[in-house]
């Protein structure tokens, strides 16, 4: 293969990878509702709602406060970007993606993080005290997850003897370098699926279908925002969810994963990726169901069990290699 | 070069002068500003002169007073730290022809402009020194002069009492930088760097750990390490903030600059695991209460000064895991951590100068500093608010930003920790990156504070509804440091070449080339495979994605004209007093980590006397406890108070006593004389 053919090949399997995710996304919300609905004895909407919702909010006219600066206009597409960004990062139905060598997973929880930042500025920015209130609590919340996220990665990174998500993700499919002994594997998995619930906003730490102003924290931050503005970081947040689900599926259990760019391998790739995140969502919907949202402040403790889950993951690694 | 250093020297010593002519203020200021443009223009040639040269360039005169030469020495060392004096310098040389103007009639104009230039020169004079005393001179001169610079405005107490605690701190930090000078004088017989690299006799182990722990404390005073940080949030505030920027951006860095002198210079770069594992733990604890108190502060320049003492932690983060490195005979590995340091060296010099240029800016607009009476400024004055946001995404860490990159190298050389042998350094190098990791992610809600409370939203006060945007010569200082830090982000593969120069020439070992791979697209921790960055490519692609988002827009719905309404303010009409508050942002995370703050907070209601239900008058106080100040410096201080009382015995105030004391004395010397 020439060299230019490689380069296009990255490009159609990079541009691939974000076809995917700005198409799968909105499903898995949806599919989460649809679950959460039937524990509690509803109908609920069909799975395919969340893309008709998405489909309304752009054809809606904005309504832009008067308050607000250019931060607020131009925060749904750095959120946007930032999200599809890191999200090209973590591989989905492919374990070798070519953008692996612009970031490892530092630069993805920082590219999150700049999506932060820049939607705890737009909370802020209306003026409103419900805007304000957001930006507080996602800027404690955002605090405590990061660390947990980076050692519970870590954890993983030095089985595989890389923090690059693609090198750990393809090594781990190939057998390459895996431990006989689970266990710090598991804690990292569980700090990190603490980790996926706090940062996209789920329930125990945070409710998504909350419409009491009080409680809220990610869509406290989002009140002001409509039309196209609101659709953008709606299908960032359901991005984000997704990339977080295909992190702890690909990272804890890359099986099935295409690990040749042969066409049967990318079908078969993409069939278990749907599957193992639907899987996930449906594993959320559940947990949404048993547990009650936790006070902001007990919500400290949870993300600190997190941390420390991550923490003996590590340790345990070290007293088990010697 | 030799002929741009006499250019450096003698245009500084013109602006030290040249001010204090009997000029108008307005010239004064502009003779100044002038002097130091030109000072700093060549001081920027002779630092890329400096790291691109392949031999130190040496030049010396000598002086009647035994002991001292003036000799200078400009290695890639020095250079870097040339370079990164002069690119400060010039910004806020820019800047001060404008900002200086708030100052006329009010304040010295004349002695400001010449203590400026003075200041910048003893800090060039500072890293080219290449003799003991020499060193000592210039350094006491930087102490002096930055001094003058911050009790500017004395005729406010505070201000004076931030300049007396800084004097006082400087020179006990001076006193421990003499005592690592004097050992070193007392092994080699001279105060020539050259005798201390190479002494006739070799330190011994004690004296040499020693050397270590003083130049420890006295540059940490001056680097601001916890806890010898307590300083540092009074003073460089108080200065006129074109100074706090190169206080805090530049002139903590000197200390720097010195530990890495005396460590791999002198030392050789030689010394057990524990001296870099010392360095790191200060390191990382200074980082992380730095911007825990940060949090606290609603004085925009206090608040940046707390950041300085965290960016200062993790400068030492790089640093001392590269230490630790170098005491295992980990070569590539230490150059790694030092380059991932001086990296963060100088973006952190760029982006904390371009802040409290900022910071200035806005000061000068609202003539004040309390975060509280800000609000919509980004409004009124758009391009001091795009600096800013600049200077704060450069600081929170965020992708492609600099700051983001050499965090990034830093946590790359804690976390290659696992190549070291010992499980203690293994298992506390990564908890390190945790620290790093809080830290980091705390900044950012700091900064998230600091520009949403201070830029967006309503205007708190009457101040900053009637703040208009500052004059374009403070606008191009900003936007100066706001582009460099743009380029040191997007482009490493300039700066990496650059910063191994320096590495290598104290380690011993080049790694440039390991750290570049794909042709200089991506950065790697020497070991490509275990993990890559690529700012500029990131950076591409982000862009791509915003424009994706536009896509999307125009292919779903299209653009439809905006409707502007009032927020809605639950049917009342929004008011700035509904808004957030930057104490009401930072809440939780007090209350978080209330063990740390200990804070008192203080409620007073007074109820009118119809109705309990009613209050007619609330009275909020709140502060948090300065633990170090409380536990550590009231204890010494007042144990010096109570030792002065005990020796006032000794001063009777007779004079025929003071004379029988001085016979005493010389009798007793004599005694030891012969």
């Amino acid at each position: 293969m020439t060299k230019e053919q490689a380069i296009l090949q990255a490009i159609a399997l990079t541009l691939a990878q974000a076809l995917v995710l700005l198409a799968v996304s909105p499903a898995i919300v949806g599919l989460i509702r649809k679950v959460k609905a039937r524990f509690q004895c509803r109908q609920g909407a069909r799975v395919f709602q969340p893309y008709a919702d998405l489909a309304k909010l752009f054809r809606k006219q904005p309504v832009v406060s008067t308050t607000t600066s250019w931060i607020f206009t131009a925060t749904p597409y750095i959120l946007f970007a930032s999200t599809l960004t890191a999200g090209l990062l973590v591989p989905a139905f492919a374990s070798q993606m070519p953008l692996n060598f612009a970031g490892n997973i530092i630069a993805l929880v920082y590219l999150f993080a700049l999506g932060t930042f820049f939607l705890i500025l737009a909370g802020l920015d209306a003026g409103s005290p419900f805007g304000g209130m957001g930006s507080s609590r996602e800027a404690i919340v955002a605090s405590l997850t990061e660390p947990a996220m980076i050692m519970s990665i870590f954890a993983i990174a030095l089985t595989a003897g890389s923090t690059n998500l693609s090198t750990i993700v393809h090594k781990t499919a190939l057998l390459e370098g895996i431990v006989t002994d689970p266990s710090p594997h598991l804690m990292a998995l569980a700090a990190l699926f603490i980790v996926a619930l706090a940062e996209t906003g789920r329930v125990p730490v945070d409710n998504p279908a909350t419409h009491l102003e009080l409680t809220m924290i990610h869509e406290a931050m989002l009140l002001e925002y409509s039309g196209r503005y609101l659709a953008l970081i709606e299908w960032a947040s359901a991005m984000k969810l997704l990339v977080f689900l295909s992190l702890i599926a690909n990272v804890f259990a890359p099986w099935g994963i295409a690990t040749t760019l042969t066409p049967m391998a990318l079908s078969i790739g993409l069939a278990v990726y749907l599957a193992k995140v639907a899987g996930l969502a449906v594993l959320i919907g559940t947990i949404e169901c048993m547990f009650a949202k936790l006070r902001l402040f007990r919500v400290t403790d949870l993300l600190g069990v997190a941390f420390i889950l991550a923490l003996l993951g590590l340790l345990f690694f070290y007293i088990l290699r010697g | 070069m030799l002929n741009l250093l006499w250019v450096l020297l003698a245009s500084y010593a013109v602006g030290m002068l040249l001010p204090l002519c009997p000029w108008q203020p307005k010239t004064q200021g502009l003779a100044a500003s002038v002097c130091a443009i030109v000072a700093t223009c060549s001081g920027i040639a002779l630092g890329l002169f400096g790291l691109t040269a392949p031999e130190p360039f040496t030049t010396s005169i000598a002086s009647t007073i035994p002991l001292l030469t003036f000799a200078i020495r400009l290695d890639a060392l020095a250079s870097f730290f040339v370079l990164t004096i002069s690119l400060v310098g010039l910004a806020a040389s820019i800047y001060a022809i404008g900002y200086v103007r708030h100052f006329h009639g009010r304040v010295s104009v004349a002695a400001l402009g010449s203590f400026f230039n003075g200041f910048l020169l003893s800090m060039i004079l500072v890293v080219l020194a290449d003799n003991g005393f020499f060193f000592l001179i210039v350094w006491e001169l930087m102490s002096l002069t930055s001094y003058f610079l911050v009790v500017t405005e004395h005729e406010k107490a505070d201000v004076r009492y931030a300049g007396f605690f800084y004097l006082i701190m400087t020179h006990v930090g001076t006193a421990f930088i003499i005592l690592t000078f004097l050992l070193f004088f007392q092994q080699s017989g001279s105060f020539s760097f050259e005798a201390f690299r190479h002494p006739e006799h070799p330190l011994p182990e004690g004296l040499r750990t020693f050397a270590f722990l003083a130049a420890l404390v006295g540059f940490g005073t001056k680097a601001g390490i916890v806890p010898l940080h307590v300083w540092l949030p009074y003073a460089h505030p108080a200065a006129p903030s074109h100074i706090s920027a190169l206080m805090s951006g530049v002139m903590i860095k000197m200390a720097i600059y010195g530990l890495l002198r005396v460590l791999f210079d002198f030392l050789g770069g030689e010394f057990p695991w524990w001296w870099g594992f010392t360095v790191l733990v200060i390191g990382a604890v200074s980082a992380w209460l730095g911007v825990m108190y940060a949090l606290m502060e609603h004085d925009l320049k206090s608040l940046l000064a707390y950041h300085s003492v965290e960016n200062i932690g993790i400068i030492l983060l790089g640093i001392g895991a590269g230490m630790i490195f170098q005491s295992y005979g980990l070569q590539e590995l230490a150059a790694l951590g030092l380059v991932a340091g001086l990296y963060h060296t100088i973006n952190h010099a760029m982006f904390k100068a371009l802040l409290f240029l900022g910071a200035g800016s806005l000061l000068y607009a609202t003539h004040t500093r309390n975060m509280e009476e800000y609000g919509g400024l980004l409004r009124r004055m758009p391009w001091t608010g795009l600096f800013f946001l600049i200077g704060a995404v450069s600081i929170a860490a965020l992708p492609p930003t600099n700051g983001f990159v050499s965090e990034w190298l830093i946590f790359q050389s804690l976390f290659l920790s696992f190549q070291v042998p010992s499980l203690i350094v293994k298992l506390m190098l990564p908890l390190a990156a945790a620290m790093l990791a809080l830290t980091a992610v705390l900044a950012l809600a700091c900064f998230a504070k600091a520009f949403g409370i201070s830029f967006l939203a309503l205007p708190r006060s009457s101040h900053a509804r009637h703040a208009e945007e500052v004059p374009w010569s403070m606008r191009l200082g900003m936007g100066f440091l706001a582009a460099i830090c743009v380029f040191l982000g997007l482009a490493p593969m300039v700066v990496v070449p650059l910063l191994d120069r320096v590495t290598a020439s104290m380690t011993g070992t080049s790694i440039a080339e390991k750290m570049l791979a794909l042709d200089g697209w991506a950065l790697a921790p020497v070991n490509v495979e275990f993990s890559s960055l690529s700012s500029p490519v990131l950076a591409f692609v982000l862009v791509g994605a915003a424009a994706l988002g536009l896509v999307l827009v125009a292919l779903f719905g299209g653009f439809r004209a905006k409707r502007y309404s009032k927020t809605w303010g639950c049917g009342l009409t929004l008011s700035p007093r509904m808004e957030y508050t930057a104490t009401g942002f930072v809440q939780p995370i007090k209350r978080v980590f209330s063990t740390i703050y200990q804070p008192t907070v203080k409620l007073e209601t007074e109820l009118l006397e119809e109705s309990r239900y009613f209050a007619k008058r609330r009275r909020f106080e709140f502060h948090i406890e300065p633990l170090f100040e409380k536990y550590l410096y009231k204890p010494v201080v007042a144990a010096v108070y109570r030792l002065a009382d005990r020796l006032r015995i000794v001063q009777a105030g007779s004079l025929h006593l003071y004379l029988a004391y001085m016979f005493v004395t010389l009798v007793v010397l004599l005694l030891f004389a012969l």
